[in-house]
């Protein structure tokens, strides 16, 4: 198990590594670095000053070590807009884009099982085909679009609920959190409930088709031989089986569902990191831009690291699959 | 189930037995229609500023231009016609989204192939840039790329390329492993026919069933993914709008009730993706062996 754990770091370290030198080279190479980390309202010696402090009069593996050394020290340069550390920036919105995730997780948690084993154990009832037939809904409705229309709803016609923002915040354990307050609940529910949308309709999918599986499996129908009343032969056995494959991949939506918050947090102006990143992408503001795509590509390697690991941890067949590949 | 039928029969036969897939393969067709005649059936021409008046913008569905014609479900806020516009912008979008999955899965084919067929360091190659690419969201990746490369829609089809390609090469990859160990390939070899004749005239064809059905899911993946990036404004230039931009257009006037702006684009672009989600979903379940009793 250790030597596991020590590979997939390693692995993980790599990625790492590959995935600095391919923003690395997005950014510095195929972009013109002197556009991207000068300021563009800086005057001809300024931006001499600036070029031979970068080092970018140096070759190119010279200046890639630079940047690794700098990003290793969290320095990924000053935002242009704010004129602060990029990284600090990211850092301060991260929170923000956690709740809403977090919340939106589970929703889509809560509603997304108990309605997939539903439709998996009626899969011909009115009832299962409906429920699929929203899921197929849920993931061809735009994410943006539904948005738009709960704001059309809920803020404009019915009135109900802000439409943009995180109103007020309070203080947990030293992060501003939205969920303390009915005010933050608020805000917090529309966001979240679209955000949820997606994983919603793929935790319904995906528990329907594990409890269609393990409904034609040897054990179940010992297990109903053996006289077991029909709720524990659900709720003890289908459900055990199939939550494998459930909790990695709620592992490894949570990072998915950081990235789709981008779309989610511009709809409702919800001030998190993705919204930073569409701003800064459209103020041309290219080093939170870079400090946005690290800090999300670590978030996603440590991610993936950590559901690695619990799976091996929970299924010792993959273990044994990895030792031998 | 008869025995002799033949497979294309059969799963003809299981695709019409559910009549929501039926629905869909209607759907679909409407929506293809409707945007391959786009100039014949639009009343006007969205792009031609000259029919355009903007004493007509912001007007309700249903209202009376100057000039008398009806805009049966209203205007944007340069006086253009939304129906119009719906239909031309659906057009783009689809365009934009099959173009980019055909090109795909042309890439992801040849990879896929490539790396069954001759093994080795080539495949763990190929195979692990997908593992890695496909661990990260499509919308991530394309977002990079387009900060990275800007916008236009060149770019926008090589972000969903480069989003798509690792399906395609680790499905028809999966089909092939299976394939290539069987007789049929070992007798292609045995008359010593040359490697490509082996992979695109016996291996390839006998990998399609499953490489249709990702296919299907991912034009509306993509028709969905190109919407969102040019909403967030990276995706097309707001001279000719596809879907997306029509209701990111729509959206500032959102808040003031001025629904139809966003509305009616949103509507098209859910029955375009609606329409092909059907189909291809029914398509999987046809084609999927364990599934039949």
């Amino acid at each position: 198990m250790l030597v596991y754990i020590i590979r997939r770091s390693l692995q993980a370290v790599l990625v790492l590594l590959v995935m600095s030198l391919i923003v690395f080279v997005g950014v510095y190479a195929i972009g013109n670095p002197i556009d991207i980390l000068i300021n563009p309202q800086a005057d001809q010696i300024e931006r001499e000053h600036a070029i031979a402090a970068l080092g970018l009069d140096k070759p190119m593996w010279v200046q890639y070590f630079s940047f690794l050394y700098g990003a290793l020290h969290g320095d990924l340069g000053r935002s242009f807009v704010y004129s602060t550390p990029a990284l600090k920036l990211i850092l301060e919105r991260m929170p923000a884009t956690l709740e809403l995730a977090l919340a939106a997780m589970l929703i889509a948690i809560v509603l997304g099982i108990p309605l997939g084993l539903w439709a998996g154990l009626k899969p011909n009832s009115v009832a299962g085909r409906s429920i699929m037939a929203g899921s197929i809904l849920g993931f061809s409705l735009p994410t943006f679009w539904v948005g738009l229309m709960l704001i059309m709803v809920f803020s404009v016609m019915l009135g109900w609920l802000p439409s943009n923002g995180r109103g007020p915040t309070t203080e947990f354990l030293g992060v501003q959190v939205s969920f303390l307050s009915l005010e933050g609940w608020r805000h917090l529910i529309m966001p979240a409930v679209n955000l949820a949308l997606f994983k919603l309709a793929l935790l319904i999918r995906l528990t329907r088709a594990g409890t269609r599986e393990a409904l034609t499996q040897d054990y179940v129908r010992y297990a109903r031989a053996k006289g077991l009343t029909n709720a524990r032969v659900i709720g003890v056995h289908v459900l055990r089986n199939i939550l494998i494959p459930i909790v990695t991949v709620i592992g490894l939506e949570f990072g998915s569902v950081i990235a789709f918050a981008i779309v989610t947090e511009t709809v409702f102006a919800w001030p998190g990191m993705g919204k930073l990143l569409i701003d800064s992408i459209n103020l041309l503001d290219r080093p939170v831009i870079v400090a946005y795509l690290l800090a999300i590509v670590t978030l996603f390697i440590l991610i993936n690291l950590v559901v690695d690991v619990l799976y091996s941890a929970l299924d010792p067949r993959v273990r044994l699959a990895e030792a031998k590949g | 189930m008869a025995r002799d039928e033949s497979p294309q029969r059969r799963v003809l036969a299981e695709f019409v037995a559910d009549p929501v897939a039926v629905v869909g393969v209607f759907l679909l067709a409407t929506v293809l229609i409707v945007a391959l005649t786009a100039p014949f059936i639009a009343p006007q021409n969205p792009y031609d500023l000259a029919q355009l008046d903007i004493q007509d913008s912001r007007l309700p569905p249903g209202a009376k231009s100057a000039s008398g014609a009806t805009f049966w479900l209203g205007t944007d806020d340069q006086g253009r016609d939304m129906l119009s516009a719906i239909v031309y912008g659906l057009r783009i979008s689809l365009v934009v989204g099959v173009s980019s999955t055909l090109l795909a899965l042309a890439l992801g084919l040849v990879l896929g192939l490539t790396a069954a067929y001759v093994g080795g360091r080539t495949e763990t190659v190929i195979m692990r840039i997908a593992d890695i690419q496909l661990s990260f969201p499509a919308i991530l990746i394309a977002l990079i790329l387009l900060a990275v490369l800007g916008q236009g829609i060149l770019k926008i089809v090589v972000a969903l390329v480069t989003v798509q390609w690792a399906y395609y090469a680790r499905t028809v990859r999966a089909a092939a492993l299976v394939e290539k160990r069987k007789e049929y390939i070992e007798a292609a070899r045995g008359l010593a026919l040359s490697p490509s004749r082996i992979v695109f005239r016996h291996l390839l064809p006998n990998c399609l069933p499953p490489l249709i059905v990702v296919a299907t899911v991912q034009v509306a993946a993509a028709i969905a993914l190109e919407a969102t990036l040019s909403f967030l404004g990276l995706g097309l230039p707001i001279t000719e709008p596809s879907l997306g931009l029509l209701i990111a257009n729509g959206y500032q006037y959102l808040l003031s009730g001025k629904y139809w702006i966003s509305f009616f684009p949103g509507v098209a672009l859910l029955l375009a993706i609606v329409s092909i989600n059907l189909v291809g979903d029914r398509l999987r379940d046809a084609l999927n062996p364990r599934l039949r009793q």
